[in-house]
């Protein structure tokens, strides 16, 4: 379990970091916290010509700007989940962290990190996808924002091109009456899960009609998949709307199967999952904002 | 033999039964530890790196290492030609003779199995150089199930042998088959045990160097015996035991059996380094491991009872078949043969059938895993117990409690030979009852099932044999066979004792600890045997094959430190108390038997002021030997060999005493499963164990916590999975998932223990019991949840989940 031979470049800027990526981009990997690729590349799954560590990089944004919290390129999986800012502004971060991997991989693991790397089974590009965040990606050439359902392409693949970078991720915040949920099934705790789930909604004002909602079942396809949740605008979230869209769930996802979870009992999850996150996020709704 | 004193001294507190703090952790804590790869032995030391079969079963028609020789720091690359001309096979106790090497010689049998070797100057370079060698193979169908094995038709892996089946025998004990004649039930179960591991946390590791000069191989492995295997990998290399030097570093991280399995890198790591003409480092990862390194077998069970209407079991029958994989390594057949003796388990059976037979399939062979066959064994008999409940309409207890052995039923003869020394298991399983506090729980599962949920309660009683006879493998072979050939008997262990002319102490061990805790309760043996402080006892558990104590048997399997190695060095150290009470006895001018050692001084009995420093005595047998008494030899120097005469070789009748001494666990557990997902959850886990006299009870509920996560993990977790194609599932720690400390439930330990009458100290081993037991217990609790007579383990969310759909199915 030891790498190919690989150049090594630090770069300490975003600019250099550009340079070498438009220079080397299609041989190159991005190097952030390394808790997928290092592996990957003991194994010799992947084995990149040259790595471009951004580490030395000044990319460390964890505000919120305007409507969205903005999280750069290097902030660590940790950091976001021990912030206050998040648990307030954009719960469902908060929320979804706690079952990203362990506390010892989320303390090297960036956020952005994840997104670019685009694992079918991860946890965070569900929650982009759910969000609808927007996905920085910088070049020599200039930056360009790709919304989550235009980075995520398939497995491990992303609309990022070859010289550009990650450089940060926006999160819509929350407003009155938002609800959000995640919640995922694994055999252990920290595992990829076998079928994740995520859901936000708004309530109307003065009734409790949707006003919003968007259901996302990861580890069910190649990319995270979003349900079609259109006909319940406008109408209340109760049992029957909860049970028409796990239904829905179960019957829209095209999951694979292995060895452990066969493709009928990832199917048979997401309807699970779904149902557990339509209530916990209209439980999510604040009260004081009805 | 010299008397004891004729009292104890009543100051003189001992320490063996307290949980005094570990002589390992310092060390350990500080990462001060020497583990294989800290060690440096040989200057000029090169690295390995081996190229495995990525076909389950193939003919390797060529291979061409050209390209990789040609690399800058390449020193030699390794083939089965080269293995085959340096090596003869391994020698294994069964009739069929299997051609097993370190290497694949033209064919490979297993995803995973070596093909070649590459020496280089780093393991990178190692790893490229892999990529550089060509391999042509000629694909061919692989045998992958145990029924596949079975039919006459699959075709053999091993040509000259002709057969899958490698190994077929039939034993009956006892009027068998008037018991099924007369039976008023016949109660019968098909069982499927899977294939599993205990996954070490260090993998294995051998430094190998061939020594020119004195035509020695000499390697540093992290090998823990039996010792039986060197004389094994010495025939494999074709050389005298003592041209086989193994040295075995202070620590290993873990092996639960499993690391036992590094032999036969230890003879293709020697070949490598003698062919490379340097010092070879090799060090598995977890890759080779998972693929490539070892596990417990799978075995199918076709099992009857012969039963009484009132639950009286009165013959069993076992039709068993064991998986070893692509060959049997020795020490295989053991895993179907460890239980042999004791097939009976915790209960009164008076008849007994016995069909074995092993198969060879394209899956990884076996070896040593902790529990090994109890688990299996353990499945099939306490599944069948409840069945035979369920089929009586009887409650479990009432069935267990009919069957259940007596405390005055011991020294207990089991029909296929065990002698179980002591116990009280009717007492242990009421305290487990009792801890669990049974009544509420069932009146908990039966008002959870009223709510519409799934609850469920397992129950297992079983003995946990120790301390292996060396000669119960050869009850594998027919008496004639066994004619042939030496008897095999007994459990040697060996130990020293030393003490320096400035009075403080040394022990050496046979016994190659991987964290149990041997060099602790060797420290507490000797400080009560000597009387001398604890932290004055230094305890070398490195082993060299060249200057340690051992004999066949050494080595740390079967639970074996607490009944034997203790004894041996309990014995050690009474040979060097003898000669110091001696020597005081002549200073003080008393009699020997009014000589007590405490408190650093040897002390006469009755008058305390009279005493001399264990460390002057010590001074005298090293500076004044003119001085000693008639025929006393000079130094303190003691080596003791211990072994239980009970442990006869299989008899005539074959019958054999498998275990020096027998334990006793009695576990209750309670789970639900969650409907929606399958998951199971163990809410509520009680274990109730025997183990003789606790030498240190640190130590025991440590060993008790490790063999539950083992028995834990299999029930819910692992499976060294294949698919149909021999293609293998499980070669990451993301698809061979063992439990984390999260995953582990609450577990509470009660004891109610029975000295061992056999053992000097009475003590009986700990180690493997709820591994053996708790795959079982879960199993009977998840049954009893869904109401399901079948349950196949790991119970996985995913295989529950099924099980609950079917069984939706099945009462709609």
């Amino acid at each position: 379990m030891k790498p190919a031979a690989f150049a090594y470049h630090q770069p300490a800027t975003r600019a250099e970091a550009l340079d070498v990526l438009g220079e080397y981009g299609e041989e190159a990997k991005v190097l952030a916290g390394g808790q997928s690729l290092v592996p990957a590349m003991n194994m010799r799954f992947a084995r990149p010509a040259r790595l471009v560590d951004v580490n030395r990089l000044d990319e460390l944004t964890l505000a919120v700007e305007g409507d969205a919290l903005a999280v750069g390129a290097l902030v660590r999986q940790n950091d976001v989940l021990g912030s206050a800012l998040v648990r307030e502004r954009v719960p469902l971060l908060a929320y979804a962290l706690p079952f990203v991997g362990h506390w010892q991989t989320r303390s090297r693991g960036t956020l952005c990190g994840s997104l670019a790397h685009a694992d079918p089974s991860a946890e965070l590009p569900v929650v982009a996808t759910a969000l609808d965040a927007t996905i920085a990606c910088a070049s020599r050439g200039g930056e360009r924002v790709l919304g989550a359902a235009q980075f995520f392409v398939s497995h491990f693949t992303t609309a990022l091109a070859p010289d550009e970078l990650v450089v940060g991720a926006r999160f819509p915040v929350r407003q009155g009456r938002d609800g959000y949920a995640f919640d995922e099934f694994a055999e252990r705790h920290g595992d990829f899960a076998i079928v994740s789930a995520a859901c936000t909604l708004r309530l109307a004002k003065g009734d409790d009609t949707l006003a919003a909602l968007r259901l996302v079942i990861g580890g069910v396809g190649e990319v995270p998949a979003v349900i079609d949740t259109t006909g319940h605008l406008g109408r209340p979230l109760d049992d029957e709307a909860v049970a028409s869209l796990a239904a829905r769930a179960e019957r829209d996802v095209d999951p694979f199967g292995d060895h452990r979870a066969s493709a009928a009992y990832r199917r048979h999850l997401a309807g699970v999952l779904a149902r557990r996150v339509l209530r916990a996020a209209a439980h999510d709704v604040r009260k004081e904002d009805a | 033999m010299i008397a004891p004193p004729r009292t104890a001294s009543p100051e003189r507190p001992k320490l063996l039964g307290t949980g005094v703090a570990r002589k390992e952790d310092p060390a350990l804590l500080t990462g001060a530890g020497r583990f294989i790869d800290d060690l440096s032995p040989f200057p000029n030391t090169h690295h390995a790196a081996i190229l495995r079969s990525p076909y389950p079963h193939a003919r390797i028609v060529a291979i061409d290492a050209s390209e990789a020789l040609a690399m800058d720091g390449v020193l030699a690359v390794v083939t089965g030609r080269d293995v085959a001309a340096m090596s003869k096979p391994f020698s294994v106790g069964i009739e069929t003779k299997l051609p097993f090497y370190s290497c694949a010689i033209d064919k490979v049998h297993y995803v995973g199995e070596p093909v070649a070797v590459v020496v280089a100057r780093d393991r990178y370079l190692a790893e490229d150089a892999l990529e550089a060698i060509s391999v042509e193979y000629e694909d061919l169908p692989p045998v992958v199930r145990i029924e596949d094995a079975l039919r006459p038709d699959s075709a053999p892996l091993h040509e000259s042998v002709g057969s899958n089946v490698v190994h077929q025998r039939s034993f009956t004990y006892g009027a068998a088959d008037e018991a099924f004649a007369q039976a008023d039930e016949i109660v019968e179960l098909e069982v499927s045990f899977p294939k599993y591991g205990s996954t070490p946390i260090e993998t294995y590791g051998v430094i190998a160097n061939y020594d020119l000069g004195a035509g020695t191989y000499v390697v540093h492995a992290n090998f823990h015996g039996p010792f039986v295997l060197h004389a094994v990998m010495a025939g494999a290399l074709g050389v005298a035991g003592n041209h086989l030097r193994i040295h075995v570093p202070p620590d290993i991280g873990g092996s639960y059996g499993i690391k036992a399995l590094v032999y036969p890198y230890i003879v293709l790591l020697s070949i490598a380094a003698r062919i490379a003409g340097v010092p070879v480092r090799w060090i598995e990862d977890r890759l080779e491991h998972l693929q490539a390194g070892s596990s417990s077998t799978d075995r199918l069970t076709w099992a009857k009872a012969a039963v009484r209407r009132d639950g009286t079991i009165l013959a069993i029958a076992l039709d068993q078949v064991d998986n070893c994989g692509a060959y049997v390594r020795a020490p295989e057949p053991a895993c179907l043969y460890r239980m042999h003796g004791s097939v009976t388990g915790a209960y009164r059976i008076p008849a007994v059938k016995i069909d074995n037979r092993i198969v060879v399939t394209n899956k990884l062979p076996t070896g040593l895993n902790r529990g090994y066959g109890g688990q299996e064994q353990y499945f099939t008999l306490e599944r069948l117990v409840v069945r035979v409940a369920q089929r009586l309409g009887l409650p479990i207890l009432e069935v267990i409690r009919r069957n259940l052995l007596r405390a005055d039923e011991f020294p207990y003869h089991a029909p296929p030979g065990s002698i179980y020394d002591a116990g009280d298991y009717h007492r242990a399983l009421d305290r487990a009852l009792a801890m669990a506090d049974y009544d509420a729980l069932v009146a908990r599962r039966d008002a959870e099932r009223a709510a519409g949920k799934f609850a469920g309660i397992g129950i297992g009683c079983i003995v946990e044999p120790s301390g292996s006879n060396m000669g119960y493998v050869s009850i594998a072979l027919t008496r004639e066979m066994r004619d042939g050939s030496l008897p095999k008997s007994g459990c040697t262990e060996a130990a020293t004792v030393a003490m320096d002319p400035l009075g403080s102490v040394t022990v050496r061990l046979g016994t190659t600890p991987q964290g149990q805790g041997h060099q602790t309760v060797a420290a507490q043996i000797v400080a009560d045997e000597l009387g001398v402080r604890y932290d004055d006892i230094e305890v070398v558990a490195e082993m060299d094959t060249q200057t340690s104590p051992w004999s066949i048997a050494s080595g740390s399997y079967s639970s074996r430190f607490a009944p034997i190695a203790s004894a041996a060095i309990q014995a050690a150290a009474r040979k060097v108390a003898t000669k110091l009470r001696t020597l005081a006895a002549r200073e003080l001018e008393v009699a020997i038997e009014d000589v007590v050692l405490t408190g650093g001084k040897a002390v006469a009995l009755g008058d305390e002021k009279k005493s001399v420093p264990v460390k002057r005595l010590a001074g005298l047998a090293h500076w004044n030997p003119v001085a000693l008494p008639p025929g006393m030899e000079p130094g303190v120097f003691e080596t003791a060999y211990f072994s239980l005469p009970i442990l006869a070789p299989p008899s005539d009748d074959d019958t054999v005493d498998s275990s020096a001494v027998y334990g006793f666990l009695a576990d209750v557990c309670y789970v639900t499963v969650d409907a929606d997902t399958g998951r199971v959850t163990v809410e509520q886990y009680v274990t109730v164990h025997d183990c003789g006299t606790v030498l240190n009870p640190k130590l025991v509920d440590g060993q008790i916590q490790g063999g539950f996560a083992h028995g834990f993990g299999g029930a819910l977790f692992e499976e060294m999975a294949y698919d149909d194609d021999g293609a293998l599932l499980s070669g990451t720690f993301a698809d061979y998932l063992i439990p984390t400390a999260t995953e582990m439930p609450p577990l509470r330990i009660g004891h109610e223990n029975v000295p061992s009458p056999f053992t000097p100290l009475g003590a009986k081993g700990v180690g493997e019991g709820n591994s053996m037991s708790v795959p079982v217990v879960i199993a009977n609790a998840v049954a009893d949840a869904l109401g399901l007579d079948d349950v196949t383990l790991p119970l996985t969310p995913g295989r529950v989940w099924s099980l609950l759909a079917q069984r939706a199915e099945a009462h709609p």
